[in-house]
């Protein structure tokens, strides 16, 4: 990130906006509304394949802006993925329909983050990560001893299997297309507010940020809360685009292994980077297909431990250090006429 | 021979250039003062001798063995002893603790624990203490008597007075008195220009990076010192940016 | 009496998660890092012990003695190959790449060895027992594994605490740089680490081999229990961790009990309660600094 330096001579002007990212923005929002009209132009399964694709946006953008930015590493995100899901049913139950259900489920489950940071935020580093993951196994193991939600052989959405599949679909995907529209303009916001200057603060130098007045604790809860909303809401979506779940995938740490593989790919720390990873996951899975087996999972690991130690900077990161490119605007840059601050 | 010689030595922080092309060499038995304004460099340049920051170009050879890629503890085997700045004790060691685990580098010498305590008489009776409990003064004495249990042929002091009452820096300063009677080569970095000229028999000062001024302690005024720490005049080399780009200041880490 | 019989298999299984903790409770003392593959080198351990003790026809004990050796030098190339270049860019890049790590081993025991659940056959120990008392009996097997796990983790901290390298151990885990300047190679050091780390929890997994089957996916499980234990036990402390370990033994023996699907949740319920009211752990200290 730039950083205005007291040595810049006084010509030098602070901008967000450049040419290539003020086109890049507007691509986006082409791009998110051409979206908008796939389920018009292709097949329900396209539109199905898609919607797990923006799931792997979201819970790739809620894990970035937790480890990228607030430098909180979580294994227990998928905790919120199960609640996500799970909420469905109970608001189901209570006779609200599935799509006001799902978004619904999301904001509860942020309610309940507020609860669990208060516990795990007395963790840090290496602990807090793990600690998350023993909060996901005690969510997962509540809903396994609840019968009502199926217990352990999972559950099934059965108010939504009566629709036309494919109207079902698009309206799946459709939602999916929206939340993580939502979401991921809720993270752009949140890292171009004052939050998002502090929590870089908190990440470079925590103590330091602290002594400046930065509230550490509450930028770091804001975020926790936010990245849980988002992964419910992926939890929900997926719900709703295989109309079934089990407590043992929806709550498994093989979530937080995607997620992790996702940021570090793309770029931990960038708003893109995460974008690129999930759609680099994505296509990585689709090409090896559903059972991709041993093999698959291995190179992912070996690829994680390859990435992290040679390329932290993800491809993203890599690639936008040697560029100067930044396509979303999240910090500030400055301009000197010898560009002496980069 | 020298023993310590260091030739065109350059230590960078990031981009910042802290310790700029500088050579000199310590004879054995010498008592060298480094003076110079906050980050002008000395700490760096003391640090990049002990092994704890690489250089990024330059040599440094003890004995006229070249030690610069040896690693830090591999220097204090070979004789190289720093006092960091700051003490840097391990404070959840006792005082005991703290010295003894620095005798596990095998060098022969004068000395180990009943050397140490007999030269800082104010550790008496401290020895089972928590080095983090012990007072800023006590603290330095630990730290200067940690580096002396490695038994080193070059001690570097790291500004022992840091952040110390007048009253606790005459005190550690008469310990140090014997050990700097006692033929150990001793490079010193002190802000008291007073107690550097005092103690040394060769002051050097530097200017943001650079050895600006080289000197016999008998030589030199303090008027030439003076000049040099602040850039006035320039007694050597020379070509040093404007003073007003302030260099940046090193961290200071001071315990609380 | 079944609740005195359920403590009692609790503190038994308590010397197992201690085992477990050990090397997770010592690698995040030293090098303030928390090793995400942990679970997955244990279950390693037990694999390995399993194949030597089929393939050359040896006691699982004895194969175990062969078996940590080869553990050990595993530890130094996780802290040669994997930690020393993370650990240089921060904690994070440590924990994405043993988790990276941990995806790998767990993957690579499934392919080798498929995700049929198998168990260590250690003969009639691994039923035979001692009564005590009218209903309440301890085999010896448990016995053992709490034996070996007191003096594991007694003689680690008597070794931190007493010896030259245990200084040696403690200065650079307090600051490494620093203890470089006193003339102590930290990378030595963190090999040594790594090497008993992973060494002892090569040990714990064939101890929970000995006495219940085990597969490559119960890793994860196995590292989950080992953190849990250690913040129950309370950081940078040794006898904290084999405290934690029984306390969480007895916490899903008892839970069991009650009702034997509570087991498990019991012991996280532990484990959040812990860190609801006393964070710093049963036996843990509040850290310093200079």
């Amino acid at each position: 990130m730039t950083t205005a330096s007291p040595a810049a001579p006084s010509t030098a002007t602070i901008h967000r906006w450049t040419p290539v990212s003020r086109t890049a923005s507007g691509a986006l929002a082409a791009l998110l509304l051409a979206l908008a009209f796939a389920p018009f132009v292709f097949a329900p399964e396209v539109t199905a394949k898609l919607t797990v694709l923006f799931v792997l946006v979201i819970v790739a953008a809620m894990w970035n802006a937790l480890a990228g930015y607030a430098g909180l590493v979580s294994v227990g995100q998928q905790g919120f993925i199960g609640l996500g899901a799970y909420g469905v049913f109970l608001l189901v139950d209570r006779g609200m329909s599935p799509f006001p259900a799902v978004v619904l489920a999301a904001l509860l489950a942020g309610a309940v983050a507020v609860p669990t940071s208060l516990l795990a935020f007395r963790l840090t580093g290496g602990q807090f990560a793990i600690g998350m993951w023993a909060i996901a196994e005690f969510f997962r193991l509540v809903v396994v001893n609840t019968p009502s939600l199926g217990g352990g052989s999972g559950r099934s959405l059965t108010d939504l299997s009566g629709t036309d599949p494919a109207v079902r679909q698009a309206q799946v995907y459709w939602l999916a297309l929206a939340l993580m529209s939502l979401l991921l303009l809720a993270v752009f916001v949140l890292l171009r507010s004052r939050t998002g200057a502090s929590l870089e603060a908190i990440r470079d130098d925590p103590v330091g940020a602290a002594s400046v007045g930065v509230r550490v604790t509450s930028a770091k809860r804001l975020v926790f809360v936010l990245a849980a909303v988002g992964c419910a809401a992926a939890g929900g979506l997926t719900l709703a685009n295989t109309l079934r779940v089990q407590p043992d995938s929806i709550f498994g740490v093989h979530w937080s292994a995607y997620m992790i593989f996702m940021v570090v790919i793309g770029g931990l720390g960038t708003f893109e980077g995460p974008i690129i990873g999930a759609i680099v996951f994505f296509l990585v899975q689709d090409w090896f297909g559903d059972n991709g087996g041993t093999w698959y999972l291995i190179g992912l690991g070996a690829l994680a431990i390859g990435m992290t130690l040679w390329m932290p900077l993800g491809l993203w990161g890599t690639v936008a250090r040697r560029r100067d490119l930044e396509l979303l605007p999240v910090g500030y840059r400055v301009r000197t006429p010898r560009r002496l601050t980069r | 021979m020298s023993l310590l010689s260091i030739e065109s030595l350059e230590v960078r922080h990031g981009l910042l250039r802290a310790v700029r092309e500088v050579s000199f060499t310590v004879d054995e038995g010498e008592v060298v003062a480094m003076v110079g304004a906050n980050g002008a460099g000395k700490s760096t340049l003391m640090r990049a001798v002990a092994g704890a920051h690489r250089p990024a170009d330059g040599r440094i050879r003890l004995d006229g063995v070249d030690v610069t890629a040896r690693r830090a503890h591999d220097r204090v085997a070979a004789g190289i002893a720093l006092v960091p700045e700051g003490r840097r004790l391990f404070a959840d060691l006792t005082v005991e603790e703290n010295l003894l685990v620095a005798s596990r580098v095998k060098r022969s010498g004068p000395w180990d624990l009943a050397a140490v305590l007999a030269a800082f008489p104010l550790l008496d009776g401290l020895l089972k203490r928590r080095a983090g409990n012990l007072s800023g003064g006590e603290q330095q004495a630990v730290a200067i008597g940690r580096a002396l249990m490695t038994n080193p042929r070059l001690l570097l002091l790291d500004e022992v007075s840091l952040g110390l009452a007048p009253i606790v820096v005459d005190t550690l300063y008469q310990s140090l008195g014997t050990i700097l009677s006692g033929g150990t080569t001793v490079l010193l970095v002190e802000q008291d220009l007073g107690r550097a000229l005092g103690v040394s028999r060769r002051v050097l000062c530097m200017l943001e990076g650079r050895v600006v001024l080289d000197e016999s302690a008998d030589a030199v005024t303090r008027e030439q010192v003076v000049d040099a720490y602040f850039g006035l005049s320039r007694a050597k080399g020379g070509g040093a940016a404007n003073p007003a780009t302030a260099v940046p200041e090193e961290s200071e880490r001071e315990p609380a | 009496m079944n609740w005195i019989n359920a403590i009692v298999q609790g503190v038994m299984l308590g010397g197992v998660y201690a085992l477990f903790a050990c090397g997770l409770s010592l690698m995040f003392g030293v090098m303030r890092t928390v090793n995400l593959s942990h679970g997955d080198l244990a279950v390693l351990g037990a694999f390995l012990v399993a194949v030597l003790a089929a393939a050359v026809g040896i006691s699982p004990f004895f194969a175990v003695l062969l078996v940590l050796p080869v553990m050990g030098l595993v530890g130094v190339a996780l802290q040669r190959g994997i930690l020393s270049t993370a650990l240089r860019t921060g904690e994070m890049s440590s924990m994405l790449a043993t988790f990276g790590l941990a995806i790998v081993l767990q993957n690579v025991l499934l392919e080798i060895f498929s995700a049929d659940s198998r168990s260590l056959d250690v003969g009639s120990l691994a039923t035979a027992g001692f009564q005590l008392g009218p209903s309440v009996s301890i085999p010896y097997l448990g016995a053992l594994t709490v034996a070996v796990a007191v003096a594991l983790l007694g003689g680690l901290q008597l070794l931190l605490a007493r010896t030259g390298i245990g200084r040696a151990i403690r200065a650079t885990a307090a600051d490494a740089d620093t203890a470089e300047l006193v003339g102590i190679d930290s990378r030595r050091v963190y090999a040594w680490a790594a090497a008993i780390a992973v060494a002892t929890a090569g040990l714990a997994g064939a101890f929970f081999a000995m006495r219940s089957s085990f597969s490559p996916s119960m890793g994860p499980t196995q590292l989950l229990f080992a953190f849990e234990v250690v913040v129950i036990g309370g950081l940078g402390s040794l006898w904290g961790t084999l405290a934690g370990g029984m306390v969480l033994g007895v916490a899903q023996t008892v839970g069991a009990q009650v009702d034997p699907r509570f087991s498990i949740v019991a012991g996280h319920a532990v484990f959040l309660a812990v860190l609801a009211f006393r964070p710093q752990g049963l036996l843990g200290m509040r850290r310093s600094r200079t």
